[in-house]
């Protein structure tokens, strides 16, 4: 059948099971605007590219679907960068689509062009320019294989205006892929692997990203129950394993738990499970684990031995290599490891500031523990950058993957909003909150008019520490409290909130926290909470940069 | 030291920008890069000799990385394979016809060619490995001023060996001795 360049878009993305797209329109793309009323698929109208970007990696995270943002060319794609490279640092599946000059302007420096695959080829798992209407059919296919399959990521399709208006023979053609995928693991290697398991005394699980990308939850239960074998999680790992198993550790690395990263420093075997040794987790990576062996079950063959050398390599789907492991082990106890570990969180339990008397402050700590209990652990939630991220992280407490949504590798203010707004058309029916700092939120915050536009039933509660607190604290702490440029003049967030036409609080004590988080969960629609929070608390534990995991700075006892 | 891989690319636009850009972010440093076609118009072959300081582990990393990218078929390390290694050097001296004899002289011990005589130069294509190029210019240089245009190293192992593939997984490859030994290394 004949159809048109920006038809041919729509036929492939409706196809794919798209049905909800975030974006922005703009001359190169107007074409694929106009089509788009023909289809059964909703538009959600960023109030800047970034945000739709944003949007798109929130959705897919929420839905494990592939998440699509579309922009004009020019600077509707360079807004784009951002959000392109914060999934491709997390390995969110997502396909962006830019619309671009005609082709044969294309190197003239027309009106609005810009080397969109050239400045987004180091930001993408693989992109593409079509030139030509017939082009596209394949290359969407091609691209949203690409996004998803194997360690998934973001895929940019940029297309020409012609290439929109063209008419061509429309046929949904078949994948035309070589296949990549891992080789089973050989025997030898699990074999090696199952006996250093056997032999270990002193084992932790490393549960990464990769675990909630390959489903392995199930498998890494059985494998954690039978060998009784400890769980600490990266911060894109949380929720894989659920927080309130007897064997969870919580977070490890640089604001982790400090039993969680005694027990690595401690082991004698660390079982890396999808994840990447990032610098965040290993702290100095000569003096990180010195005593463990390391077997590490990664998809990505270039992230093995990247970061630190491991003893067996195990390249593959976790799942499936889980599978394979799990026959080959028996049943063991570790009830020595596992006292020697409750001694250390009984000591990180006395430094924790929720075990602590009330003193009359308002933390963070006590803020998100307050939106954990009232949503009884099972919300979505989105987080900025900063502070707030890790005390979110250390305080709520996940049983269930795939519902906390963060800016890991990429670390990128402004996440949190635009990420909430994309979580909630993946999760209508669940609550979704945005645990946001006050810098941060100011990045992105025109975004509250898009969840006012779509009905997104959005919490955003803004932990305000009237500063920028993450570099704040570094500063306090290695810059002996010079403070530079983290001062900040905030808005007032509530008539902000309020100018949007959401309805919005400000909290100043502790005892008023609970009681507004239960009137905003009642609330209809999006809701504003801004917690006014103790100006100057720092995140502990913290390890500093160029120190071994377990040099950890602890939060002082109280005098 | 340099390690030397054969890497067969599709053959499309921006592929040898993929590859060039791939080098540059994760810090790999590039000695040359050849790119040409093959027997096959949709592939092309790039032979890329690229610094490796911690030898077979920064090997193993170019190689995870450059499959990283969609447009790589396939990746080999030939470099301690039994391969046929070829540079091809075209070298203008500028040399009236006094000396002349002497170029040609060096020429034929080398094996290269005079391909252009003008009345104060000659030029001189030589193909050979490297290091047969290295001394021809060395003993050329002398005798007169030296451009040289070189093409870098193009490979190709001898008889029906590939070269090493580290990557299980890749077209079919199973774990290959490597990574077994790989299992044993302790840090
Ligand atoms: C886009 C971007 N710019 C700068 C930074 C550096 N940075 C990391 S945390 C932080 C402070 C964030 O302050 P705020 O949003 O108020 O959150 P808090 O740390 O106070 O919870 C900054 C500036 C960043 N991560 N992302």
């Amino acid at each position: 059948m004949k159809m048109r360049g920006a038809e041919i878009v729509w036929e492939c993305l409706t196809r794919e099971g798209v049905d909800v797209v975030f974006g922005y329109p703009g001359g190169a793309n107007m074409p694929i605007y106009d089509a788009m009323l023909n289809y059964p698929v909703h538009h959600v109208l960023a109030r800047h590219e970034q945000g739709a970007a944003h949007m798109a990696d929130g959705y897919a995270r929420a839905s494990g679907k592939v998440g699509v943002a579309m922009t004009t060319s020019g600077p509707g794609a360079t807004n784009l960068v951002t959000g392109i490279a914060t999934a491709m640092m997390d390995s969110i599946p997502t396909v962006f689509i830019t619309g671009q000059v005609p082709s044969h302007l294309i190197g003239g420096d027309a009106f609005q062009e810009v080397d969109v695959t050239g400045i987004t080829l180091p930001i993408t798992k693989h992109n593409y320019l079509v030139m030509h209407a017939e082009e596209l059919a394949e290359t969407i296919r091609e691209a949203f294989h690409v996004a998803r399959s194997g360690r998934p990521g973001p895929v940019l399709i940029d297309i020409c205006k012609n290439a929109q208006v063209e008419m061509c023979d429309f046929v949904y053609p078949e994948l035309k892929l070589r296949e990549r995928q891992s080789a089973p693991s050989p025997r030898v290697l699990l074999d090696e692997a199952a006996h250093l398991i056997e032999k270990a005394k002193r084992p932790v699980i490393l549960c990464g990203h990769g675990a909630i990308i390959s489903g392995a939850e199930e498998e890494l239960m059985k494998f954690a129950v039978q060998t009784q074998t400890p769980v600490t999680s990266t911060l894109l790992g949380l929720g894989a394993f659920p927080a309130s198993h007897e064997l969870s550790l919580g977070m490890m690395g640089m604001h982790g738990e400090s039993h969680a990263n005694m027990a690595i420093q401690n082991a004698d075997l660390l079982l890396a499970f999808g994840m990447r040794f990032d610098d965040r987790v290993t702290g100095v990576p000569k003096t990180y684990a010195p005593g463990a062996k390391k077997i590490h079950i990664e998809i990505d063959p270039a992230e093995v031995n990247k970061n630190v050398r491991v003893d067996v390599p195990l390249v593959g789907d976790l799942k499936s290599v889980l599978r394979d492991l799990l026959p080959l082990l028996g049943e063991y106890d570790h009830e020595e490891w596992k006292q020697e570990i409750a001694a250390w969180k009984a000591e990180s339990d006395s430094r924790n500031i929720i075990n602590w008397e009330d003193d009359g402050k308002l933390y963070a700590a006590h803020v998100v523990n307050d939106i954990w209990e009232a949503t009884g652990g099972a919300a979505l939630v989105t987080t900025d950058v900063g502070q707030h991220q890790m005390w979110s992280a250390q305080y709520y407490l996940l049983d269930k993957p795939n519902r906390w949504i963060t800016s890991g590798g990429a670390g990128t203010m402004g996440f949190g909003l635009p990420s909430a707004i994309g979580a909630w058309f993946a999760a209508k029916n669940e609550e979704v909150w945005a645990i946001v700092g006050d810098g941060g939120f100011q990045m992105t915050s025109p975004e509250l008019t898009t969840a006012v536009q779509e009905g997104a039933n959005v919490k955003v509660a803004v932990l305000n520490n009237r500063f920028l607190g993450m570099v704040r604290q570094w500063q306090e702490f290695f810059f002996e409290k010079r403070y530079s440029a983290v001062n900040m003049l905030t808005p007032d967030f509530v008539k902000l909130a309020e100018a949007h036409g959401i309805p919005a609080r400000r909290v100043t004590k502790r005892e008023d926290a609970a009681e507004a988080i239960e009137w905003a969960r009642k609330t209809e629609g999006p809701v504003v909470l801004e917690f006014s929070i103790e100006m100057e608390d720092a995140v502990y534990p913290m390890v500093p940069a160029g120190a071994a995991l377990h040099e950890m700075l602890q939060r002082p006892m109280k005098a | 030291m340099n390690y030397i891989f054969v890497v067969l690319v599709e053959n499309k636009p921006g592929v040898l920008n993929r590859v060039a850009s791939l080098f540059r972010r994760r810090n790999f440093n590039i000695e040359s890069l050849v790119v040409g076609r093959t027997e096959d118009p949709a592939v092309s072959r790039m032979t890329i000799v690229a610094e490796c300081p911690n030898g077979e582990a920064a090997a193993h990393r170019i190689e995870a990385n450059l499959y990283k990218l969609i447009n790589v078929i396939d990746v080999q390390d030939v470099t301690h394979q039994p391969s046929v290694t070829r540079d091809l050097a075209l070298i203008k001296v500028r040399v009236g016809p006094e000396r002349r004899a002497e170029v040609n002289g060096l020429a034929e011990i080398f094996r290269a060619h005079i391909v252009d005589v003008a009345a104060d130069s000659v030029v001189v294509e030589i193909t050979g490995t490297e290091d047969k190029i290295e001394s021809i210019i060395e003993l050329l240089r002398p005798i007169g001023a030296l451009e040289v245009a070189r093409t870098g190293k193009i490979a190709m192992t001898r008889g029906q060996n590939d070269g090493v593939r580290r990557l299980p997984g890749m077209n079919g490859n199973q774990y290959d001795e490597m990574m077994m030994e790989m299992a044993e290394m302790t840090p």
